[in-house]
């Protein structure tokens, strides 16, 4: 098996998230990660899906999406010609006598400190799957109390977009 | 056939499919954008409410009957619907409405309606829809819901209807302004008979039924995600037309795409232009004639032996319209192993889903067969033409040793494919080739598969991808509402008919005469095969005591219901009573055929095993010469 990163566009209609969820649990499909959001066009939120898949089964997820009537259109981004990224915040113990410690850990990895307590440092971290782990196995001896993840978001590099043609499709029917 | 071509369906201005009929020859490239409903029905700005906006959009659109059941939720539609011109076909189960609207889609090439009310109604709506999904027949549900502000809170007949169909329709939608009743419909009819078409479920909850609002038409269609492709690449269908023309043994294995399609005739077209043995599946029976040469039968589980051999063996399968359907293929990694496979389907995510296409092929079916008749013409007139004498020797070999037939039941009972096929031959003798067949699902359906003759696309109907028991009785009022001047038979089993025969009331009152031959083996018969062949004989739980204790009697059932009734028990009376039911036009007319338990359905590829182990009969194995190939 192989991650494949999705960008799915698709009309900013209730129901839609469903719609593309519920297609990946009855095929039979796996997500890694989903992260839904607006795009800079408010008709339409763009999906961004990890997906754990050989590559026949990638296309015939990436088919059955597109015969969904709300997907407008699916890019698949290379993480050699993306950015990707995900956010991550952690509650790790932090007293007084290792708190430095922590904090050197914190530079390292470029994260912030957004929230301090007396005996724990709320981390903030973006980057992508590998840093944010690596951060977590160095973090981990101090003991984390909590944590959340966001799912994938990826954009391409360069000046292209992917949203460009498909909005104005959309915005012609609205 | 006087179908419009596929574009204008695609592009047809809602209501305006009469003209699209008469516009035949109109053969634009231009792909399914969201079209804007025509000029030809516009109305100017009425003020109504949202259930006057939702008939009046049924009118518009051109319905001409809705099978369905009023209820809280869904009542205020029905009441302009009282004045409507749009005929209303009160059924006596919500199930029967969906498979109604089934029947008569496939029988009439438009869209069937079904209406049904929140909760409960909604729900019995479910199975016709997964099944018209399977089957992808253009079917539009509408269904009361609950008011917006109770939505959510568990009220009374409270169903998330929307989400219980996400995964069987095409698209569904829950309506949230009477604004948008005209556009959703225009909608939803624009998806269920265009591209793949399907089922599309349409919620609308009671209060934006009751609220008021205006009514203009035509309304803009908002479908910027919805493209499908029609026309095939020129590249892939030169390649496919190449190998068609050098294949030593090919095979056309014809699904229901080109009945859907209306491609029958292009089909037998291409067929004899280049000489190519067709196999057409359950869905496709009719699409090209069983009386024609060329036609192998079907190929399957319960397939002939010489179209499940043809495909096994093939060096070529052009599958059109077909989508490799684990009844056809067998154990999927030994089916056709030598054959290079060009798949030509409208739905690209049918490509490639089960088997690997050399030549993947997008598109609608009648515009494949046409550009590959004109291809393989190229490939012929120079000078590519492979000799098919050898392959069709050994086709014939087959024909002529394993052909469809039965032994008749040691126990002197009735054989029940005597019947099937005598069926067949009396109606297509009194009433023509037109007469319409509909199955239930099990043995009676393989044997009307198999032993009724079927020479024109749109004369069988039936349950292949959901095989939903029940479906005959419905499909058959559907079908015969649609073609009121055609003979309807439905062949039904006795356990099929104990689901849905409580149609037959609206059969009798709504003065739609079709007819019905309850197959009576007495058992659900196709569990019982099983259990005799796989399951040492243990019959559990399949006696349905319609033998031994004749509960129900069908004829006083059948006269309760205000039909006719009529039985037969043996083989001399059998014709007479098939011509008796023929000769009765006035009512709906049941037929039961008390025939034996035992007669099994034959050939068989029994589940989960290599089409390579066909058995032409128990314990028996075609000898296949050329093994080698």
């Amino acid at each position: 098996m192989s991650k494949h990163t999705l960008s799915v566009l698709v009309e900013n209609k209730p129901g839609v998230l469903a719609r593309v969820s519920g297609l990946f649990s009855r095929r039979g499909f796996n997500i890694d990660s989903l992260a839904v959001g607006e795009t800079e066009h408010p008709e339409v939120s763009r999906i961004t899906i990890v997906v754990d898949a050989e590559d026949n089964a990638l296309e015939q997820v990436t088919k059955q999406l597109n015969k969904l009537v709300s997907v407008l259109k699916i890019v698949e981004l290379d993480p050699a010609t993306s950015v990707q990224r995900e956010l991550l915040l952690v509650k790790v113990r932090a007293e007084r006598t290792m708190r430095s410690q922590v904090l050197e850990t914190v530079q390292m990895f470029r994260a912030r400190v957004v929230d301090v307590a007396p005996d724990t440092l709320t981390i903030e971290a973006t980057g992508t799957s590998d840093k944010l782990e690596a951060l977590l196995r160095d973090l981990e001896p101090y003991g984390i109390k909590e944590m959340v993840q966001s799912g994938l978001v990826a954009i391409g590099r360069g000046s292209r977009s992917i949203t460009g043609p498909t909005l104005r499709a959309a915005s012609a029917a609205a | 056939m006087n179908r419009p071509t596929p574009e204008l369906l695609a592009n047809r201005p809602p209501g305006a499919a009469a003209a699209a009929r008469s516009a035949a020859a109109a053969k634009s490239t231009t792909p399914a954008a969201p079209a804007t409903p025509g000029p030809a029905v516009a109305s100017a700005e009425v003020r109504t409410t949202g259930a006057g906006a939702l008939v009046k959009s049924l009118e518009a659109l051109g319905v001409e009957v809705i099978f369905g059941i009023p209820g809280g939720a869904i009542l205020p539609a029905y009441d302009p619907l009282f004045d409507s011109k749009v005929r209303h076909i009160l059924v006596r189960h919500e199930q029967g409405a969906g498979h109604a609207a089934s029947g008569y889609a496939l029988a009439t090439g438009k869209v069937g309606v079904c209406m049904a009310t929140s909760g409960p109604g909604a729900t019995n709506l479910v199975t016709p829809i997964a099944d018209a999904y399977m089957d992808s027949v253009p079917v539009v549900a509408i269904t009361g819901q609950v008011p917006r502000g109770a939505i959510g809170s568990d009220a009374f007949q409270e169903a998330d209807i929307q989400g219980i169909t996400l995964p069987i329709t095409k698209h569904n939608y829950l309506v949230q302004s009477p604004q948008d009743i005209p556009r959703v419909l225009a909608e939803a009819f624009h998806l269920a008979s265009t591209g793949r078409p399907g089922p599309v479920l349409v919620d609308i909850p009671k209060d934006v039924l009751q609220a008021d609002t205006t009514f203009t038409w035509p309304p803009t269609l908002e479908l910027p995600g919805y493209r499908p492709t029609l026309r095939p690449h020129g590249k892939q269908i030169r390649e496919a037309a190449r190998l068609m023309a050098t294949a030593r043994r090919p095979v056309l294995y014809v699904g229901g795409g080109v009945l859907k399609a209306g491609a029958s005739a292009a089909l037998r077209e291409l067929a004899e232009q280049t000489g190519i043995p067709v196999v057409t599946t359950l869905m496709a029976r009719g699409a090209f004639p069983d009386s024609h040469r060329q036609h192998l039968g079907m190929p399957g589980m319960h397939g002939t032996v010489a179209a499940v051999y043809a495909l096994q063996k093939a060096d070529l399968i052009v599958a059109l319209g077909a989508r490799f359907d684990d009844r056809v293929t067998g154990r999927l990694d030994s089916f056709a192993p030598h054959a290079a496979v060009v798949h030509a389907d409208i739905d690209p995510a049918e490509i490639g889903k089960n088997r690997t296409a050399d030549v993947p092929i997008v598109g609608d079916a009648r515009y494949v067969i046409e550009e590959l008749i004109s291809a393989v013409a190229a490939e012929h007139a120079a000078g590519r033409r492979a000799d098919l004498a050898e392959w069709w020797s050994t086709l014939d070999d087959l024909r002529r040793r394993y052909p469809l037939g039965w032994e008749e039941p040691a126990d002197g009972t009735l054989a029940p494919q005597f019947v099937i096929k005598r069926l067949g031959e009396i109606a297509h003798e009194m009433a023509g080739p037109d007469v319409i067949f509909v199955a239930g699902v099990g043995q009676h359906q393989m044997w009307a598969s198999q032993f009724i003759t079927y020479d024109r696309p749109g004369t069988w109907l039936n349950s292949g991808g959901l095989g939903t028991m029940g479906y005959a009785v419905p499909a058959a009022m559907g079908a015969k509402v649609g073609q009121p001047d055609r003979v309807v038979w439905a062949v039904d089993g006795d356990g099929c008919f104990q689901m849905t025969n409580q149609e037959l009331a609206t059969c009798a009152l709504e003065g739609i005469p079709i007819k019905v031959a309850v197959i009576n083996n007495g058992n659900l018969g196709m569990v019982r095969q099983w259990q005799t062949l796989f399951y040492n004989e243990r019959y559990s739980n399949t006696d349905l005591g319609t033998h031994k204790h004749r509960v129900p009697d069908f004829v006083k059932l059948a006269e309760a219901l205000g039909c006719v009734g009529l039985r037969c028990e043996t083989a001399s009376d059998v014709d007479a009573t098939i011509r008796a039911a023929m000769s009765i036009d006035d009512a709906p007319v049941v037929v039961e055929f008390v025939v034996g338990k035992d007669a099994m359905v034959w050939p068989m590829v029994p589940a989960g095993t290599s089409n390579d182990e066909i058995m032409f009969a128990r314990g028996v194995r075609p000898m296949f010469d050329e093994d080698d190939v």
